[in-house]
């Protein structure tokens, strides 16, 4: 059992870096499809963008009887599928034209939930749908998205409506990355341009931006406890922020253009780990893992901070 | 003047002749300690005793300068080395993101980036410039002058094509780099420079454009060698990539024949253009003429991928707000 954080590449194998070791402990080739990844999962679950989900066992199993369990299309120009920690079977998808679909790995012919688009505007046109990212909501069965036009949608598929519940307009830059705050009324979003806002969730109001940003956010990601949110973006630079006050705390020049970034669980880098997390391997691997960009490069080097 | 004359009898220069047993009387002034020169109501007076204030200032100035140079020219050999006047460049912020030359992270990037098929030598560049729709005469020559300078370059009429399908068919036809001019009120203003195959997209303010009969003590035309690139002082990371694509718009082989340079001067993230031709008058004298349009740029923000200004992801935009707060930092 392999345990540590999931990297997949634009040459299409995901490989594992085990924190302990500090290096790459296994790698996979997992073809199928076209385009680069758009989401990992445990379990190793692989999302490209022309749609195709598969499912992968473990990394114990040798390359040739390597086959996927389980395949779904989820449909062309996907841009994100993520997969809900709290209920590993269940996925969600989101693209370009392409809306919310909540699948069951364990029935792939159907979504479990599929999203409706939100009414004709106000001269009576078509809203495009753009999900870029999204987000299960711990605690509930809501998922939050963040849309390329600049729209953050909450949906419930615990309720009979498809449409969103809240649908909030952020600015105009396509929002490229999301992230849940604990406490679950409200999360970051972060824009192409540089504009990182904390929006709530109740009524769908900007309550902070979060300022010093360059360039195009790509990742971001809170601290389970404390209020603090790093961030990471084309302009290589991590930043970390307070949630508090909007206050930037640390700026970090890392010199390539970041995609993703994580929080370690490990609160205290001095203690070691607890026992009984070493023996729960299968509840670990809660570790998101990394997607490749569709830049001309072969492996991503993805930064791990602890705070 | 009949100004101030009551003022001028409060000053007083040293204790008050004759009177050695009272208290000693202040060394310079006998105003009550809050007056200031621009407390004085009267404009007249007021400009007079600041003129008065101004003169005795310079006067201490220079005598104080006198007495230095004594000091120095008495010290001889062991005087201290002069200080270094400070200058913004001197005083510049030092940028965390400045590039080390031996740095192979940096290395690596650049190997991979999108300009590497241009320095690894496998695409010759072809340049295509065009303007905003509806170009008047001014622009027109520029783009016409610009094409004299780039090697390899094409002028093309905008006839109020979309950028976004003009990419495409320029991606199918070869072309390496779109630079497109953009124009206000009869004067280029703007430079849109995207490398093409998916490359970043630069746009940057262009001001003080003057074509080759505004230019003095001009040579002749430009000739078509391929004239040498010099780019200066792209310190930062940032200016590093910009560096890389004004470096991606020439062709590798210089012909040294022609003597002819282009400079790319980056000074306190202004970008100053120049097209010179130079000959060497003896072992260390050079003679230039400048030649050929020049231009100053300001980049305003550098995007990822091509022309998309609405769905763009953006790897740095100028924020005015919060990147101009301090006059020593500088980006480039």
């Amino acid at each position: 059992m392999l345990w540590g954080l999931l990297v997949g590449s634009l040459d299409r194998s995901v490989s594992v870096f085990s924190t302990e070791k500090g290096k790459f402990t296994g790698e996979r080739l997992c073809p199928g499809g076209d385009g680069a990844f758009c989401g990992l999962g445990v379990s190793i679950v692989t999302a490209v963008e022309s749609g195709l989900v598969r499912v992968w066992g473990d990394f114990g199993v040798t390359p040739p009887q390597f086959q996927p369990l389980q395949e779904l299309q989820a449909g062309p120009g996907l841009c994100r599928m993520r997969q809900d920690p709290t209920r590993p079977h269940l996925v969600g998808t989101g693209g370009k034209e392409n809306g919310l679909k909540v699948w069951d790995l364990q029935r792939p012919q159907e979504p479990l939930f599929r999203a409706k688009n939100v009414r004709n505007d106000w001269l009576d046109l078509r809203v495009p749908v753009w999900e870029r990212d999204l987000q299960f909501l711990p605690g509930s069965q809501r998922v939050v998205t963040c849309t390329g036009h600049g729209q953050v949608r909450l949906y419930d598929p615990s309720t009979p409506q498809r449409r969103p519940v809240l649908d909030a307009a952020v600015g105009e830059a396509p929002l490229t990355a999301l992230a849940l705050i604990p406490g679950d009324t409200s999360v970051v979003v972060g824009s192409a341009r540089g504009d990182v806002a904390v929006i709530d969730l109740r009524k769908g109001r900007v309550l902070r931006a979060l300022k010093g940003f360059a360039g195009g956010v790509r990742g971001l990601q809170c601290h389970p406890r404390l209020p603090l949110v790093a961030s990471v973006g084309l302009d290589r630079f991590l930043r970390v922020h307070q949630l508090r006050d909007g206050r930037l705390r640390d700026k970090v020049y890392l010199k390539s253009r970041l995609t993703c970034v994580l929080l370690s669980t490990h609160l205290d880098w001095e203690e070691p780990p607890p026992q009984k997390e070493v023996k729960d391997e299968e509840g670990d691997e809660l570790w998101d893992a990394l997607e490749s960009v569709p830049t001309p490069r072969k492996a991503k080097k993805r930064k791990i901070s602890g705070v | 003047m009949k100004t101030s004359s009551g003022i001028e009898n409060l000053i007083s220069y040293g204790p008050v002749p004759g009177d050695g047993a009272g208290p000693p009387a202040p060394e310079r002034v006998l105003f009550p300690p809050t007056f200031s020169v621009s407390e004085i109501k009267n404009k007249q007076r007021r400009h007079f005793m600041f003129l008065r204030w101004k003169q005795q200032q310079r006067k201490e100035k220079l005598a104080l300068k006198k007495k230095r140079r004594k000091e120095r020219e008495a010290l001889g050999d062991k005087a201290p080395p002069k200080a270094v006047p400070k200058t913004i460049e001197n005083q510049r912020v030092y940028d965390e993101t400045t590039v080390d030359p031996n740095d192979e992270e940096v290395a690596f990037d650049e190997a991979t980036d999108e300009f590497a098929p241009y320095f690894n030598r496998q695409t010759v560049p072809k340049i295509l410039i065009t303007t905003s729709d509806r170009p008047r005469g001014r622009t027109v020559r520029f783009c016409e002058q610009l094409a004299t300078v780039i090697p390899n370059s094409h002028v093309y009429y905008r006839r109020g094509l979309a950028l976004k399908r003009i990419i495409p068919q320029c991606i199918a036809r070869d072309f390496t780099d779109l630079i497109v001019i953009n124009e206000d009120r009869k004067i280029p203003n703007g430079l849109v420079l995207s490398h093409l195959p998916d490359g970043p997209t630069a746009h940057f303010r262009m001001s003080s454009v003057r074509l080759r009969k505004e230019i003095k003590r001009k040579g002749k035309e430009p000739t078509e060698h391929v004239p040498e690139v010099i780019l200066n002082n792209f310190t930062t990371r940032l200016g590093h990539s910009i560096g890389r694509m004004f470096a991606a718009l020439f062709p590798h082989n210089p012909q040294f024949i022609g003597r002819q340079v282009a400079t790319f001067h980056n000074q306190r993230d202004y970008i100053f253009f120049r097209f010179h031709r130079y000959i060497f008058k003896s072992e260390k004298k050079v003679g230039i003429q400048e030649l050929g349009p020049r231009f100053t740029l300001k980049l305003r923000s550098l995007q990822k991928g091509t022309f998309d200004s609405k769905f763009g992801e953006y790897e740095w935009i100028h924020k005015r707000r919060e990147m101009d707060r301090s006059r020593r930092k500088f980006h480039l």
